[in-house]
């Protein structure tokens, strides 16, 4: 089992004719992700190198290829359309790779997703989602992970991050570890966003694979304290978390948009003292989190 | 992106705020003159700067004659303003603001910025302005006024008029206020800004009501779509790493520390603060060089940490995905050969091709001999922190 995505997910890429998104377009088709074709305006009719059809619209390709999900890497200025017209055209998952959306025009779209209930954003600016084995919607490198069925030491864990390399680390130390994941989710680095650490713990919790939880947040928002009240109410699994940027001054933004100690909010230390009081495990050093992990669930490395 | 007040006062004046009349001056000379051309008793010079902390380091003063307006005018254009907000170095100051003095009755705070948990603007406001609001925020936050703005049509007339009641507007002026706010809320919006603040918005002992400070703050992702904004940058008011990294499309924030960072990822960058802060120094800078490293960001990066005195020690930390290891290696070896690293340099590669890349470093040991190999990123930590003693 997993989230979100899986083997039968029809993924397209907005954006496949730019470097970025044929790039990636090609990458996520050898991980073995069902790219069943993208768009590019003014394109439609054309194949990209892998053969894979091109449309003009989103509603167009969805038309032709039943496609549920979508990658975009379509850039700022147009991201904010690419994202509702996937959504228009019943786009179930939608990932938002793209960085440096104008934060008013996400205000925009996340007023016009009230209206599609079907679909789900997550992103934008970040690494995007990968059901290992699977399905990989994003640019993260596939190899680091394992697939749910191949755990060497049997348990697998989800993982949801506002990061994207430091999520890279934190998976590369669970599979070195024999724990392999269910679905690795970056949310992304904006201040608003899709899907957020609430949504996805409220899966991970439903997911009968899925045996640990691991929560990676940074500097900036509250977010982290209300995953932390939502876990201390809803969550029965164990849950790590890591939160990067206890050394951060404040009201400087620290390379995200949304990582930033503005107006008392947002420090590390608040963060960390609200996931510990609602009981959770919070790995002092990124060199810990996988080690933190096995300790929940009771992993011996041989 | 940052603008100066004098800027703002132009953008909200534009937008149908009631500013009062000023002078923008770039002399002593001027200074005395535009004393003179506003025909007030008194009047307040102010410098022109990005910083915060005006007041408190003298850059602010009231003047009673064309003779104190110049010689105001002398001291801050011919000294850099130090206040907490700017570090030893200070900034330098080359534009002031000479304005009427205000019979204040009252002092308002007026405010827009991005509320995250609602995923939209709010408009914060406060009968008690002039001061910081954080402050407000955090000492008496019931006092803290805040009304969300529609995503798609923004604050609507019901919510300003309810906004100024609760402020204890009355009559002709609780009108006038919900009108200021609705334009406020306009202005945020049109331009794209992150934050808009009037503080302090005053009522006069005469009835008029006047932003008499003002601040705009905007989204620099925004900013292709705001070029007469863009123009207003001026580059003097940052640090000159700063305006350098940016141009090299680096993430730099510079610290206090003594070990410098190389990370690509701005959370990883910011754990490798961390762990250099658990194991017992202290960083001296944030570095992102982004996804795709180059030898030219690299040895940009390189040259950026190694111009702070400070740093005693460098921990590079890469976790190759898309950029692969072993390019990233021959990037610091070309840049090790280029800038030369006379200080300790710890590399910790993991990913994409990482094999390569340690035999890449094992080869160029010999030309680059303060470059040394983590195995882990508590090894890397460990091995910089011990270097520098």
């Amino acid at each position: 089992m997993s989230i979100l995505v899986n083997k039968r997910t029809k993924v397209i890429c907005q954006g496949i004719t730019g470097s970025a998104g044929a790039f990636h377009t090609k990458q996520c088709l050898d991980y073995g992700t069902r790219m069943v074709g993208g768009t590019t305006p003014g394109k439609g009719g054309q194949k990209d190198p892998n053969g894979l059809p091109i449309f003009d619209t989103v509603r167009q390709a969805v038309h032709a290829t039943s496609a549920t999900a979508s990658m975009i890497f379509v850039p700022p200025p147009f991201a904010a359309d690419a994202i509702m017209e996937a959504a228009d055209a019943g786009i179930r998952v939608i990932v938002a790779i793209t960085e440096g959306i104008p934060v008013l025009d996400m205000v925009k779209v996340k007023a016009y997703l009230r209206d599609k209930p079907k679909s789900v954003l997550i992103g934008p600016n970040c690494p995007g989602i990968i059901t290992p084995g699977e399905c990989k919607i994003g640019i993260m490198p596939g190899y680091i992970h394992i697939p749910a069925k191949q755990s060497k030491a049997g348990k697998k864990v989800g993982i949801i991050s506002r990061s994207g390399t430091l999520t890279y680390e934190a998976v590369w130390q669970c599979s070195s570890r024999g724990i392999a994941q269910t679905t690795c989710v970056g949310i992304g680095g904006d201040p608003v966003k899709g899907l957020n650490f609430i949504d996805l713990l409220d899966l991970f919790n439903r997911d009968n694979d899925t045996d640990a939880i691991i929560l990676i947040g940074e500097i900036g928002g509250s977010d982290e304290e209300n995953a932390a009240h939502f876990i201390n109410q809803y969550v029965k699994k164990p849950v790590v978390a890591f939160i990067a940027g206890r050394t951060a001054p404040p009201g400087r933004r620290m390379g995200h948009a949304g990582a930033i100690i503005s107006g008392g909010e947002g420090s590390a230390q608040s963060k960390i003292a609200a996931l510990r009081d609602a009981g959770i495990t919070v790995a002092d050093s990124p060199a810990n989190i996988g080690q933190s992990v096995a300790n929940a669930l009771g992993v011996t490395i041989s | 992106m940052k603008i100066h007040e004098y800027q703002a006062r132009q953008i909200l004046s534009e937008n149908g705020i009631p500013v009062p009349a000023a002078e923008v001056v770039r002399s002593p000379e001027e200074a005395g003159v535009a004393y003179k051309k506003l025909n007030s008793p008194m009047c307040v010079v102010k410098a022109q700067v990005y910083a915060g902390g005006r007041g408190k380091a003298g850059f602010v003063k009231l003047v009673r004659s064309a003779d104190e307006a110049r010689a105001a005018a002398k001291f801050m254009l011919g000294n850099r303003m130090v206040s907490p907000q700017t570090g030893p170095e200070g900034v330098s100051v080359s534009v002031l603001l000479v304005a009427p003095g205000v019979n204040i009755a009252h002092e308002y705070y007026l405010g827009v910025t991005v509320d995250r948990g609602r995923n939209t603007a709010t408009m914060i406001a406060s009968a008690q302005g002039g001061v910081e609001i954080e402050e407000v925020a955090r000492k008496t936050p019931e006092k803290l006024l805040k009304e969300p703005l529609h995503p798609l049509i923004g604050l609507q007339g019901f919510q300003a008029r309810d906004i100024a009641y609760r402020l204890g507007f009355k009559d002709k002026l609780a009108g006038e206020a919900a009108k200021l706010m609705m334009n406020l809320c306009k202005v945020f919006l049109k331009t794209d800004a992150s934050l808009a603040e009037i503080n302090p918005l005053v009522v006069s002992k005469e009835g008029q009501l006047l932003a008499i400070d003002a601040k705009i703050n905007f989204d620099d992702n925004a900013m292709f779509r705001h070029p007469e904004i863009q123009a207003m940058a001026d580059e003097s008011q940052e640090k000159p790493l700063d305006v350098r990294a940016r141009k090299a499309d680096l993430n730099y924030i510079a610290l206090d520390g003594t070990i410098g960072c190389l990370v690509n990822g701005a959370g990883l960058a910011m754990s490798t603060m961390d762990i250099i802060k658990l194991h017992g120094a202290e960083p001296a800078n944030f570095l992102d060089v982004g996804g795709s490293v180059t030898p030219e960001g690299a040895i940009e990066a390189f040259r950026i940490i190694l111009s702070d005195s400070k740093v005693k020690g460098i921990l590079v930390n890469i976790f190759g995905g898309i950029a692969k290891c072993d390019t990233i290696a021959s990037a610091l070896v070309t840049a090790g050969r280029e800038v030369g690293f006379k200080v300790p340099v710890v590399v910790r590669l993991e990913g994409t091709n990482v094999d390569r890349a340690r035999e890449i470093l094992d080869d160029a040991k010999g030309e680059l001999p303060t470059l040394t190999t983590a195995t882990d990123l508590t090894d890397a930590a460990k091995k910089v922190v011990a270097a520098v003693g």
